[in-house]
């Protein structure tokens, strides 16, 4: 999308409807009864990062490093693992060396 | 030497007291361990682990005795309950970790305890680090040992500044020697300002973030907390390092910091943000930071005015970068593999109701907030505007460093508040970390050293950037206020004791 349709969408503030839709996108239950609030606090919050907008990036890239630096890389090998007991020992449901989940397939 | 006394020494004095035998690790580790008691009402620990500090402690003696004694062998410490450590209980300050018990080691723990210190529990924190006043633990509130009236009957509870509250209570309540902090906006600088100790923040890549919680990965940053530069300096040197497990960590030599501590800041360029000094800035902030400016110049430092244009877009930037980033690496806890599960109709059921009742009000909020600057249609306008915003932030510390060696500003723009104060206000509370983001989003290393104490009897805190992994400038000139400042005070409620 370009920046004037970006510029006009942040001016928007946010619904209860959006807050909804943000609720599910981030698997997050959130009561009905707590859009409203919540709608307004983001907003709030939306409102006050707009001001990033004055700011003239036209010819910055965007960072995509803290410090200056190249990736590593390293052979792809098996490192660590086998350890089925260690990886499941915090599992809320275990069945034999699996995570237990509902039903997901009918 | 009686109690009371071992837990006023700094680590350095420690090392020494125990090399020559004055007294045990496991006597220190005791001492400790009565003081954390007595602090309790600071609620500053989530998790005590007093049999392993003692069976540490033992171990430390006997490696001392052997003539094996390693760097911070027998030093008694707490451990921010965001590195998770084996078999000992790490909850992140969250309901939905709230009985997660780590099977493996972080690597700056490891390093630390390979390094002979002792761990005396695991310290409260804002949930998943996300606030600057340790309001937010799912454990409630910690006090600041500096809030006036009786110990434990406070006539007003002020907070420690967070994330890093617990760690810096307990260090400034002579209950720890020393804590690890980890810092994303300001959450070891603010916490260590307003409690009247020394917080350092490594350069980004310093220190492994293995095994540390994540919240916002690539400003996310362990460092230590002691009550002298010296101290941090002395703990720095064995959490640094590379580490082949943390992509992002800098293979290069870990400096001797605290033998290479001078105070000697003869000829330093001492850069002066004038974009540092923000509307409203209370009187005696923009005194303590006159005089760190005098401090610095009398001893032979060559104070001079810097400009940072963008220094006012770093907090809006960063509360796009961070929520955006927390909104993915909070993503794993669904209630399937480790953490809370609350059960529900069917697996997306599961993953909602789980993170619904896992979750508090502000993680919530940061998740929401990163979802929705990360979701389609908004991603160009929030995220890669603020990415930019950012790369002009580093590159306006750039621009300054080519005229000085380090920065000096203050760490927060108040003294400690009083617990609840803030706390229905996100932006107001967002405020506090105004001085300490920038370097955060630069990934430029960064401590703050008590300097005074204000009007009201709290603390306050004077901060130092450097240049990427310029530790040792940093930390000379962290040396040379604090030797001017003469700060030697302890919470009023402890000074009687």
């Amino acid at each position: 999308m370009g920046t004037a349709v970006a510029g006009d969408a942040l001016a928007m503030s946010l619904d209860t409807t959006t807050v909804a839709r943000i609720a599910r996108l981030a698997r997050i239950k959130v009561p009905d009864s707590e859009h409203e609030a919540l709608a307004a606090e983001l907003s709030n919050i939306l409102t006050f990062v707009e001001q990033l907008n004055e700011v003239d990036t036209a010819d910055v890239p965007p960072m995509t490093s803290t410090v200056a630096m190249t990736l590593r890389r390293r052979a792809d090998e098996v490192t660590d693992g086998g350890d089925p007991e260690a990886i499941l020992g915090n599992a809320p449901d275990r069945v034999d060396d699996y995570f237990g989940v509902p039903k997901v397939v009918e | 030497m009686a109690a009371p006394a071992l837990t006023r020494l700094t680590i350095a004095e420690a090392l020494d007291g125990l090399a020559t035998g004055a007294f045990s690790a496991v006597e220190l580790a005791e001492a400790h361990l009565a003081a954390l008691a007595a602090a309790r009402p600071l609620n500053a620990m989530i998790t005590e682990t007093a049999d392993t500090a003692r069976a540490m402690a033992a171990a430390s003696d006997a490696r001392r005795a052997a003539g094996d004694a390693r760097r911070l062998d027998g030093i008694p410490i707490a451990i921010k309950d965001l590195f998770c450590t084996e078999g000992v209980r790490t909850t992140a300050g969250s309901q939905i970790l709230a009985d997660y018990v780590p099977p493996y080691q972080s690597t700056v723990t490891a390093k630390l305890f390979d390094a002979g210190a002792v761990m005396l529990g695991k310290a409260n924190l804002d949930e998943f680090a996300m606030g600057s006043s340790n309001e937010t633990s799912f454990t409630g509130p910690v006090v600041n040992p500096w809030s006036p009236g009786p110990f434990g009957a406070w006539t007003r509870r002020l907070v420690p500044g967070g994330s890093s509250g617990g760690s810096a209570a307990v260090v400034a309540a002579r209950a720890a020697m020393g804590a690890t902090g980890t810092d994303t906006g300001g959450s070891i600088r603010q916490p260590a300002g307003l409690c009247g100790i020394v917080g350092l923040k490594p350069t980004y890549g310093r220190c492994s973030r293995w095994g540390i919680v994540a919240f916002a990965s690539s400003l996310d940053q362990a460092g230590p907390m002691a009550r002298t530069v010296r101290d941090t300096a002395l703990m720095l040197e064995a959490m640094a390092g590379f580490d082949p497990k943390d992509s992002t960590s800098v293979d290069r030599p870990v400096p001797e910091y605290a033998a290479g501590l001078t105070g000697d800041v003869r000829g330093l360029r001492v850069g002066i943000p004038k974009e540092y000094r923000v509307d409203g800035m209370p009187a005696e902030i923009e005194a303590v930071w006159a005089r760190g400016v005098a401090w610095l110049r009398d001893q032979g430092a060559e104070p001079l005015e810097v400009s940072l244009p963008h220094t006012r877009y770093a907090l809006p930037a960063y509360y796009i970068v961070a929520p955006a980033e927390a909104s993915s690496n909070l993503a794993r806890y669904d209630g399937v593999r480790f953490g809370l599960r609350v059960a529900d109709d069917g697996l997306q059921a599961l993953y909602e109701a789980t993170r619904g009742a896992g979750f508090g009000a502000e993680v919530r909020r940061r998740i929401m907030i990163g979802t929705y600057v990360l979701s389609a249609g908004y991603y160009d306008a929030y995220y890669l505007q603020a990415q930019k915003v950012r790369k002009r932030i580093a590159w306006d510390f750039e621009a300054a460093f080519e005229r000085c060696d380090v920065l000096l500003a203050p760490t927060a723009p108040s003294t400690a508040f009083a617990i609840g104060d803030k706390s229905d206000d996100p932006i107001a509370m967002y405020l506090n970390d105004v001085f300490t983001v920038p370097a955060s989003l630069a990934g430029l290393p960064g401590i703050s050293v008590p300097a005074a104490l204000a009007e009201d009897g709290l603390p306050l805190g004077l901060q130092l950037i450097g240049r990427p992994f310029d530790e040792p400038t940093v930390l000379n000139a962290g040396a040379a206020l604090e030797t001017a400042a003469e700060f030697s005070w302890a919470p009023p409620a402890l000074a009687v004791s």
